[in-house]
């Protein structure tokens, strides 16, 4: 795998003595579709903020292209290199979106003349409105469409289907998988819609009250998670002392039912070690693991 | 060729692309020789991840199922015609296996679950569901 091109160590930072982050660790591989997934509030918008230098971490680290976002001029050059679409699409009301366009286009240097047309097409955005007349996800679409044509090797999207239709939810998707497939991009989006996460990325990271909870490849969290179900012809004498991996056990009756991350071969041994009447594994989805990492404690 | 993933399945989605191709050539949808869709075009057509779609093309190349050639893409290995015999062999013996089951009065679930629970009980760490991928 490429070298990161996010990477943070035990990320803090403080609001008047509350930590909206609270060590938080990321590592966002190149040429990656990473979903940031969590719960309103746990975290996403600050994270993305620090990212761009906008705003100073208490603790830790945050580095983008391997280059420190805490220090300005460094922050400087990592704002030229990526392309951030964030919720508050702060625009010009008055401008059209041929004019905005071409004012974002004097601010950088690699701007992509030759992609213009395909995504004022793509993403169905009239060029003679006004941006005080487009709706919300037509604003999520436009500076998508200025993040894209700036030339960046990074996008970072803060919830950037929020508000959209399933149809424009659809386009953004196709749209953010060519850029990868075609142009190499690296995509970093927070969201906390479950599917669209599932339906692109190769990463995800969730964190909950600023801290990363569970992350890695997708397909790989998905692979070690199991979930399984043992059904004695009799009742047990009190719980299982259960091997390394099993996060979660619930004991009923003759049934006990585990949610593993890791070790599952061993798990199913010491399972089927207790002579049970069946021991049935079941595949577990994303939207499990995300609540039953989040309804702990 | 048509693949239809659920993205929102426990399964991961590699594994899904996987069974699918494999699934396609037991079938004949696939031959020998015969060219898969480039990683661009699966992934823009099937809106998924093209990192997902490279590690599938590289677990069937690891397996034999697949070739991959630099600059031209997948192709179907020759040597898939004879797994294809032995798949259809199998299949007959899955066939009589569950039409006696059927015989005995027990649901298309009940058999269902059965296999599940037999295969369950039979695994060994070199079984790929939930084993160490990557």
């Amino acid at each position: 795998m490429a070298d990161p091109v996010i990477t943070t160590q035990e990320l803090k930072k403080a609001f008047n003595g509350h930590y909206a982050l609270n060590g938080l660790n990321l590592n966002v591989p190149a040429g990656s579709i990473f979903g940031f997934l969590g719960r309103n509030g746990a975290g996403k918008t600050t994270t993305i903020k620090l990212l761009m230098g906008f705003l100073k971490p208490s603790e830790g680290s945050a580095r983008v292209f391997g280059l420190s976002s805490a220090d300005p001029s460094a922050g400087m050059e990592i704002r030229g290199r990526v392309g951030l679409v964030t919720e508050d699409k702060d625009l010009y009301p008055y401008m059209t979106v041929s004019q905005i366009i071409g004012f974002a286009r004097g601010f950088f240097a690699k701007w992509r003349d030759d992609l213009e047309g395909r995504y004022l097409k793509v993403f169905d955005l009239p060029p003679n409105l006004k941006i005080a007349g487009l709706s919300k996800g037509m604003r999520s679409k436009l500076m998508l469409l200025l993040a894209i044509l700036h030339g960046a090797e990074l996008l970072i999207l803060d919830e950037p289907t929020e508000g959209l239709d399933p149809v424009a939810v659809e386009d953004v998707l196709r749209e953010l998988v060519a850029l990868a497939a075609e142009e190499g991009i690296t995509v970093f989006f927070s969201s906390h819609q479950l599917e669209e996460v599932e339906q692109i990325a190769d990463h995800v990271c969730i964190i909950d009250r600023g801290t990363s909870i569970i992350g890695g490849s997708l397909d790989d969290l998905k692979g070690q998670h199991q979930r399984l179900r043992i059904i004695f012809d009799r009742e047990l004498d009190g719980p299982i002392h259960w091997v390394e991996g099993v996060e979660h056990v619930r004991q009923a009756g003759r049934t006990v039912e585990i949610l593993a991350s890791r070790n599952i071969d061993a798990i199913v041994s010491q399972a089927r070690s207790f002579a049970p009447a069946s021991v049935e594994q079941f595949p577990v989805t994303l939207k499990e693991i995300f609540l039953d990492y989040l309804r702990r404690d | 060729m048509t693949f239809r993933l659920n993205p929102s399945s426990g399964v991961p989605i590699y594994l899904q692309l996987m069974e699918q191709i494999k699934h396609a050539i037991e079938v004949g949808a696939l031959r020998a020789g015969e060219q898969l869709p480039t990683i661009r075009k699966l992934s823009e057509d099937l809106v998924m991840n093209p990192n997902t779609v490279v590690r599938a093309y590289r677990e069937l190349q690891h397996e034999g199922v697949i070739e991959l050639k630099h600059g031209s893409g997948a192709y179907i290995s020759e040597s898939v015609a004879g797994e294809a015999r032995v798949t259809r062999k199998a299949q007959l013996i899955v066939q009589s296996a569950l039409e006696r089951l059927m015989s005995l009065g027990l649901t298309k679930d009940e058999a269902r679950r059965l296999f599940e629970n037999e295969l369950a009980m039979l695994r060994t760490p070199t079984n790929p569901v939930g084993g160490e991928n990557g």
